[in-house]
């Protein structure tokens, strides 16, 4: 009996806690706007500070329209959120998912809606049509960028690169001497966090769509064309040749897979510099700052991904994608609102945010640094979506992922064959895409 | 007079069913219901649509993944329960003994006061790898350095480009002749390293086998490869042989210039060596989260929680046991030894069985260590099978068939267990 007692006091105050949390995400009522009186709930992976400046973007929106907006976190785990949710009949008015492949699996359920009137046509006006087209699935437009990522970037610590007397890489050959000659100078050139099996997702793809070209990377997103196809070999090739220098990565091969990304921070950026330079996305950044050893734009500076057998500027993108569960004048109104260049001025002066929305003056940024990496992207000749999200989650979306395992074995094995990988690859990729 | 009885009777088992009625809803709700659902999923497809019958138990004992999951398992089951409850009644026994007793015990039991998430992120950082980090590499290689400490050279290269032969650790020149002094250009060492003695390198011609080992790298760029910029400087202490016909008939070390001489060589026709000692590289400690030994380390770090709570389980058995008992074995010349293994352990048996048996349930399901501890590249060789059953269920796949039929499995390995101990405390009742 005194368990049940129990019992129902636990129950009493998670009640009470999730009430305190809803009661806190209520935002702004006012009368005598369009929308005043109505409610909506927005859901995306946001908390912390995040979610503390996307409310400043959703205040605005209340002050503007009237509507109240509630805001849900659903962290990592937000995919199983809304389908839980949607199981439940209950889906929140408008999400921010940054899993393209989920959200093309829930427009086949038919559960997101397709977006017209004010926000298709806010969306028109505010991205080029690369962008736009982002959105769409078989010609329909169902979502927006509403915040982008950088991943053809690679960070430096610019005292070891004066140490060693070595200028940024604009290409791969020079990316090589470059690493070399930090060898000579005694000083580690590249952290490869392979225990986080995704930022070796990013590295493929980023030499991928060098090597193999636009073209190929949509086929090879789609499974149009196998994994054993040549220019993925060529990649592989390219990847272990890299990476199997004498001395260039940090810790060998076997030291490499035991680095955790955020541990790679720490050790590049941090008060002793274990390597030089870290590739990953734009959001290096504000983990520099956060840990607060160097300064971002003073010892740590970033370069763009070296161009491979003389390709063009590309970069590999990943972004929130917001997209409308109900087809109601407010959340359409949202939409629209989170495609203009307001609410993306909102966002970008708190720091930690990109936008590519062309009409957004680049002097919202707060610093230099932000502002060069949403240059590349507004600008970039060749803008491809994050390779991995776009496969089924089983082959490139998660910890047992085949795509992230296999590329983890390529890094920790010096033996590692890329034909043999490529066919490996294929293999899963065959059953993930065939079970889709 | 009949009709008031039945009344009775019937007034009983409405209070019966009033007291457990809510209970065994709670219990079909929660406990029963689950139990079918998971049987019952474990029969189908991925999503639930198709029948597959036993297809999902084939491939569980099928697919590498999960056949390695269940040999670890095994492993956890044999090893952990075992030695958690013997180090529990060592500690039980000897914290009998000390007068601190008590005070040793609550440091024991302080690890369950941590949850297995935190514990996890803790061991994360002691096993890890970089010595700077890992405790536990600090450690060791601190022990091994104490008797075979680094040298101050270790890492460096010569340049391909360089006519020097790298061999077994050591660097040998081609064959060289006295008069001319031989340069010997390395790279490859972190300017921290730099000996504070070093002093820019020159070459300066003098009698006999002479030269000079530099590093051949300026801070901050520039300089030439293979020749003597003016403010490169010279490797001091460098344990230098001179060596004809394939035997070593000199050495010396460098000065703080880099320079060494043989003046009593004069000839031609040796080759110069710097010693292999000069570039011993440091102890790297071991990999304790790597593919081998990932297993073997999360079992100690779940020791490290568990043994504490053991002993005072265990303590609490020896507390009840008679001392009589203890006295009349060592009153007729037991020793201490003698009287723990024949008079100690037997009384104390049932206590250490029921720690045992709830230690093997408890180990059967142990997931979330795991789950904290691996990092994912060695994840595949940490697995056991409740991890198993998360990764195929929402790791991606979101296979729900194969997930339940795990968890049908994981259910069925702690049955025997459960209903030993429910039979147990039975017995204990009458």
């Amino acid at each position: 009996m005194r368990q049940i007692v129990r019992l129902a006091g636990a129950l009493a105050l998670v009640g009470l806690f999730t009430s305190a949390c809803s009661g806190a995400s209520d935002l702004g009522d006012s009368s005598g706007k369009p929308l005043s009186g109505q409610t909506l709930e927005v859901a995306a992976v946001w908390s912390g500070v995040e979610q503390a400046n996307f409310k400043a973007v959703l205040d605005a929106f209340s002050a503007k329209t009237g509507a109240t907006v509630k805001y849900t976190s659903g962290g990592n785990e937000l995919p199983a959120l809304i389908n839980s949710r949607l199981a439940g009949g209950a889906p929140p008015d408008v999400a921010l998912i940054s899993q393209p492949g989920v959200v093309a699996q829930l427009v086949k359920q038919g559960a997101i809606k397709e977006l017209t009137g004010e926000a298709a046509g806010a969306i028109s006006a505010n991205f080029s049509p690369a962008w736009k087209q982002l959105g769409e699935i078989d010609g329909k437009l169902y979502g927006v960028y509403f915040k982008v990522a950088n991943k053809s970037v690679i960070w430096y610590r610019t005292d070891r690169f004066s140490d060693a007397g070595v200028q940024p890489p604009t290409t791969w050959e020079e990316l090589n001497k470059v690493s070399k000659t930090l060898v000579d100078g005694g000083i580690t050139p590249m952290a490869v966090p392979g225990a986080d099996g995704w930022p070796l997702t990013d590295w493929f793809e980023n030499v991928y769509l060098r090597v193999g070209g636009s073209d190929n990377y949509d086929k090879l997103s789609k499974h149009l064309i196998p994994w054993t196809d040549p220019t993925v070999v060529q990649s592989l090739q390219i990847l272990k040749d890299y990476w199997g220098t004498p001395k260039v990565i940090q810790g060998g091969r076997s030291g490499a897979v035991q680095l955790t990304f955020t541990q790679s921070i720490a050790d590049v950026f941090g008060e002793k510099p274990q390597s030089a330079m870290l590739f990953e996305g734009d959001f290096v950044g504000s983990e520099i700052t956060k840990l607060g050893k160097v300064k971002v734009g003073d010892r740590a500076k970033f370069f763009n991904w070296p161009s491979i057998n003389g390709s063009k500027p590309a970069v590999v993108t990943a972004g929130d994608q917001a997209v409308a569960f109900k087809d109601t004048p407010a959340s359409r109104a949202l939409i629209a609102f989170l495609a203009g260049p307001e609410a993306a001025k909102v966002m970008a002066a708190k720091g930690g945010y990109m936008s590519a929305n062309k009409n957004l003056d680049m002097s919202a940024y707060p610093d230099d640094t932000t502002r060069q990496l949403a240059q590349a992207v507004v600008k970039a000749d060749l803008l491809r979506f994050d390779l991995s999200d776009l496969t089924p989650q089983s082959f490139g979306g998660g910890t047992t992922a085949d795509m992230w395992k296999l590329l983890q074995a390529h890094l920790s094995d010096a033996a590692s064959d890329p034909a043999a990988l490529a066919h490996k690859l294929e293999e899963a990729a065959k059953k993930a895409y065939g079970s889709k | 007079m009949q009709g008031r009885a039945s009344d009775r009777l019937r007034d009983g088992r409405l209070i019966v069913l009033l007291f457990l009625g809510p209970a065994m809803v709670v219990l079909l709700a929660l406990v029963a219901y689950p139990i079918v659902n998971t049987v019952w999923l474990s029969l189908f497809s991925s999503d639930g649509s198709q029948f597959v019958g036993l297809g999902n138990y084939n491939e569980m004992f099928t697919a590498p993944d999960t056949r390695r999951a269940i040999l670890n398992n095994t492993i956890w089951v044999i090893v952990a329960p075992a030695v958690v409850t013997s180090i529990g009644l060592v500690c039980a026994v000897l914290t009998e003994r000390v007068r601190l007793g008590t005070a040793f015990k609550a440091v024991l039991f302080m690890p369950m006061a941590i949850s297995f998430l935190a514990a996890g992120v803790t061991f994360r950082l002691v096993y890890d790898e970089n010595p700077e980090r890992g405790v536990l590499n600090a450690v060791v290689v601190g022990a091994h350095d104490a008797f075979a400490p680094p040298s101050v050279y270790y890492g460096m290269s010569s340049r391909p480009e360089s006519d020097l032969s790298a061999v077994d650790g050591a660097f040998l020149t081609p064959e060289v002749n006295a008069g001319t002094p031989v340069l010997i250009p390395l790279v490859g060492l972190p300017f921290e390293r730099l000996p504070s003695d070093a002093r820019p390198a020159s070459a300066v011609p003098a009698r006999g086998l002479t030269g000079t080992v530099w590093l051949d790298f300026l801070r901050g760029g520039g300089g030439t490869a293979g020749v003597i910029d003016p403010t490169e400087t010279g490797l001091p202490g460098v344990r230098v042989s001179a060596i004809k016909e394939g035997e070593v008939i000199a050495t010396t070390t460098t000065d703080a210039n880099g320079r060494f001489a043989f003046p009593q060589l004069s000839s031609g026709g040796y080759r110069i060596r710097l010693d292999e000692a000069n570039f011993t590289p440091p102890f790297a400690g071991a990999t304790w989260l790597g593919p081998t030994l990932v297993t073997p380390s999360i079992i100690v770090a779940y020791i490290w929680i568990w043994a504490g709570f053991a002993m005072v389980l265990i303590a609490a058995g020896l507390a009840s046991i008679p001392r009589e008992a203890l006295e009349a074995a060592r009153i007729d010349g037991a020793g201490e030894w003698q009287v723990f293994r024949h008079v100690t352990v037997p009384l104390v048996r049932p206590v250490l069985i029921v720690v045992l048996v709830t230690m093997m349930i408890n180990v059967l399901k142990i997931f979330d260590l795991v789950l904290v501890l691996a990092p994912d590249s060695s994840q595949d060789e940490a697995n056991v099978i409740a991890l198993e059953m998360y990764r195929v269920s929402f790791g991606g796949d979101l296979n729900f068939g194969l997930g339940s039929a795990l968890g049908v499995l994981l259910f069925l390995l702690v049955l025997p267990a459960m209903l030993f101990n429910i039979r147990r405390l039975r017995r204990e009742h009458t």
